[in-house]
């Protein structure tokens, strides 16, 4: 542990320490362009240069690791010119365009040359010029700006695994491009919007609209996925202008995937801004009033036990709850939260769940995925995994189609029987599982939802134990959920109830009335003749089939809590209204229930969220993930031979705010192809 | 120009220049082929008629098991490297100060002349691109120029016109000095070694 002095205070920091986390450690800043902290080091833009006694020149201190006794001076005269230096070198060729900049108010250029640059500058040359580059539908270049620190480069070299961006010709003529002219591949290419320091790479479909402090942000969680990415809404007005990550170590550490940042736009179309019923055939618009009265009418003259609710993807607890608590008043049993039809045991909460948690993933030492691609189905999880990776000392196995992950793999077969072949130590891999001190096997909810799913389930639980993979201090046996509301619905019992009929009978044509809580990842003509309510946000599938339908609020537009793949409840607030006439998800509920004349007995959030937590108090534990015990949880079952098959056809369009994208819809275009290509 | 001789799709080595590469990759201790991406885009340079078409640079490195913009990267920093179209005869002519002390302001006159083009052009034909270059070392015997692998020296324009009239004719000039000098001899014959001059 070296000691050293920093500006006269004496630090003790951990070996390998560079002297600028050193200096962070004591929160005195060193301004920096290249240096990142989750990105290899350079030691590129000469920007961190301190004094170091006893060394004849500044040194650059994101290099420089801390020794002992050394004495370190940030902000010297020697330091403070040396800065002012480095400043006017890199503006020389950097246009004076702040005002015309996207990224003007949030540029680390412009912060550091008014903190530490010249008053003026004294160059009279012409300034380079740079021709843009294409990167696709989501990144807008401006390269003249480029001050060529490469964080883009290793970004997407490091943390992406696909290696496209280079610094290309050399000298003055340097420049960062691709070579070729096409868009990036990678899945999570928007964060370099984030980590270029200049404006050379902004937002393509926010370009131009607003400026940063005119925004108005609210901090709130991401619902594409089961990650559950803590996520920045900007907002100008009543309009999402954009999406940025914020940091939380434990689920997305600084990323964000390219459909969480991009599919806003998929929240300003396709919108149910008003309650249709429909009438000879066709959906007419309708007061609030007028579709409860019809609703109500309808479930009257339907025996209970055929009256049905399903629950989408991207749905809040609260509504859940709520739904939950109306069809409970309508006497029915026939409610289920897994719109997939997926009926695996769940009567442990660690049967669904990633137990060892996302950051777990960093701790284990061979992981086995079992039925699917993290690539799509939790981009950050896979992030996650090809950062393990990269550290070294950690193998990865794959039961499942072979796909591009980013990282390389060994294919244990793409049917189940390479779960037996692992059992049985008939594959290679078993004996890296043996040898593993924390083994991890991530089966994808996708699986579950086979037709064999329930015993794949089983035979997994066992697996994990075999491999003595669950234990006191580890338990790597991991559910890796795919949809937002998946594990709420499982924490609140959003499941057919004694009697009741799950989502593979409800679509079997036995209701004659069905509550589609925003569902609609379903094969609609299944429903046969039922009277079909959807609630729900965008006119999609469930829409289209409704018989009435009822507006409710997109995940920007309503308080409520998201339970994530860890299992892991945190707060969505509200950046945004509803648009028209449409409200909050627990709200329509509540309402009707009045009118039916079974009201529910809450009123507030506060109130709703009270009784929610009574019922299922694992969701009050905001922000942490619970541990449950285990058991021997499964059904017996035939594993079939079938191959897994993908669950996302298409990463960019997964759920009804993707799909009324239109920048998803680019992406599909043009950077699908591209991943197909490379499979 | 660059019109006329498009990307091609394809590009894969020769025989015998797969069994070099093969021979060049083998010098490198297993996981280090990298390293052999100057020898083998050269290869590939020379096969595809002195340039480097991009599927030559994305067949290079598959071979290598790098990602194509690493090679894109080296290719594109080094000025040998061509990634566009030349002409048969590559014409670099040196402008550096020895050179230019010695005339090459005329000969690069007289090239322009002669084929009717500019710097950085190709003829009609595709026969000569011009280029203008910085010092290639042979200073001692300036003005000099560089057509594909073999230099020119001690030019005049006259002497110029002619090698690339012999050029065009598909002829094939003397390489070296073009005044009989013998390596880098004093203008008037060797002052020393005299016997071995």
């Amino acid at each position: 542990m070296p000691k050293l002095t920093i500006n006269g205070i004496e630090v003790e920091v951990a070996q390998g320490t560079s002297v600028l986390q050193a200096c962070e450690q004591l929160e005195i800043e060193v301004p920096h362009f290249c240096y990142h902290d989750r990105l290899s080091v350079p030691a590129s833009c000469r920007m961190c240069l301190v004094e170091i006694e006893k060394m004849p020149k500044p040194v650059a201190s994101c290099a420089q690791p801390c020794a002992d006794g050394m004495v370190v001076h940030t902000d010297s005269a020697v330091v403070k010119k040396a800065r002012k230096g480095v400043m006017e070198l890199l503006l020389i060729n950097h246009p004076l365009d702040c005002p015309i900049c996207d990224q003007g108010g949030e540029c680390d250029l412009q912060d550091q040359a008014v903190a530490y640059g010249c008053g003026c500058g004294r160059h009279h040359e012409n300034k380079r010029i740079v021709g843009e580059k294409e990167l696709g539908p989501l990144i807008k270049t401006a390269m003249t700006r480029c001050i060529q620190c490469t964080r883009c480069v290793r970004f997407v070299d490091e943390i992406c695994g696909t290696p496209e961006l280079g610094g290309l010709y050399r000298g003055e003529k340097m420049e960062i491009g691709t070579y070729v002219a096409r868009a990036l591949s990678s899945e999570m290419s928007g964060n370099l919007i984030d980590i270029c320091p200049v404006g050379a790479l902004t937002n393509k479909p926010a370009a131009f609209t607003a400026r940063s402090w005119e925004l108005q942000k609210t901090e709130t969680i991401d619902v594409f996925d089961a990650i559950g990415c803590n996520i920045r809404v900007d907002m100008r007005g009543n309009d999402v202008v954009r999406v940025l990550p914020r940091l939380n170590e434990d689920i997305n550490e600084e990323w964000i995937n390219d459909k969480s940042r991009f599919a806003i736009d998929g929240l300003k179309r396709q919108r149910l801004d008003r309650p249709y019923v429909r009438r000879d055939g066709k959906l007419v618009p309708a007061s609030w009033n007028e579709a409860f009265a019809v609703i109500a009418e309808k479930l009257r003259g339907i025996a209970p036990n055929r009256i049905a609710a399903l629950a989408g993807d991207l749905v809040d607890c609260e509504a859940m709850f709520a739904l939950k608590s109306l069809v409970a008043a309508l006497g029915s049993p026939n409610l289920d939260c897994r719109q997939d039809g997926a009926n695996y045991d769940v009567s442990t909460r660690a049967a669904s769940i990633m137990n060892s948690g996302i950051a777990g993933i960093e701790e284990s030492d061979a992981i086995v995925l079992i039925g699917t691609n993290p690539r799509h189905e939790g981009t950050l999880v896979n992030a996650r995994i090809r950062k393990r990776w990269l550290r070294g000392g950690c193998r990865v196995g794959v039961i499942g189609a072979t796909v591009d992950l980013g990282y390389p793999y060994q294919s244990i077969g793409t049917t189940p029987q390479g779960i037996a072949d692992l059992m049985f130590g008939k594959h290679a891999f078993a004996a890296i599982l043996k040898n593993a001190k924390k083994p991890m096997f991530i089966l994808g909810a996708g699986a579950l939802a086979r037709e064999d799913g329930a015993a794949l389930h089983r035979v997994v639980r066992e697996l994990a134990e075999h491999f003595n993979a669950v234990r006191e201090d580890w338990n790597g046996f991991n559910v890796f959920q795919h949809a937002a509301s998946r594990i709420g619905g499982l924490d609140l019992d959003f499941l057919p109830q004694i009697g009741g009929q799950g989502t593979r009978a409800i679509l079997g044509g036995a209701m004659e009335a069905v509550w589609l809580l925003g569902a609609d990842e379903i094969d609609v003509t299944k429903l046969g003749n039922a009277f079909v309510v959807y609630q729900g946000h965008h006119g999609d599938v469930g829409a289209h089939r409704a018989d009435v339908i009822l507006p409710g609020a997109a995940y920007t537009e309503k308080t409520g809590i998201y339970v994530n793949t860890e299992g892991r409840p945190q707060v969505a607030l509200q950046a945004t209204f509803p648009p028209g006439e449409a409200r909050e998800d627990w709200k329509i509920i509540r309402a009707f229930s009045e009118v039916y004349g079974e009201a529910l007995p809450y009123d507030t959030l506060d109130t709703l969220r009270t009784k929610m937590f009574e019922s299922a108090p694992v969701l009050a534990n905001i922000g942490h993930c619970e541990k449950s015990g285990w058991s021997a949880f499964g059904f017996t079952g035939e594993v079939s031979a079938q191959p897994f098959a993908p669950v996302i056809e298409n990463f960019y369009m997964t759920d009804p705010i993707s799909r009324a994208s239109a920048t998803m819809a680019k992406c599909s275009d043009e950077i699908l192809p591209l991943w197909e290509a490379a499979e | 120009m660059n019109d006329a001789k498009p990307q091609p799709a394809l590009f894969s080595f020769s025989p015998d220049n797969l069994a070099r590469a093969e021979k060049i990759v083998g010098k490198y201790p297993a996981g280090r082929q990298a390293s052999a991406v100057i020898p083998l885009l050269d290869i590939a340079q020379r096969q595809s008629g002195n340039w480097l078409p991009q599927a030559a640079m994305d067949y290079v490195a598959a071979m290598l098991e790098m990602p194509p913009i690493r090679v894109y990267e080296v290719a594109s920093f080094y000025t040998m490297f061509n990634l566009k179209p030349v002409g048969e005869n590559f014409v670099q002519v040196c402008t550096t100060t020895p050179c230019w002390l010695r005339g090459s302001d005329e000969i690069v006159h007289a090239c322009k002349r002669k084929l009717g083009i500019g710097m950085n052009q190709t003829t009609e034909d595709s026969k000569f691109t011009l280029h203008e270059v910085e010092c290639m070392g042979a200073c001692v015997n300036a003005p000099m120029v560089q057509i594909n692998d073999d230099y020119y020296e001690d030019l005049t324009p006259e002497l110029m016109d002619s090698i690339l009239d012999a050029l065009k004719e598909g002829k094939k000039p003397d390489v070296g000095s073009q005044t009989g000098r013998k390596g880098s001899c004093a203008q008037n014959g060797s002052t020393s070694l005299k016997e071995k001059a």
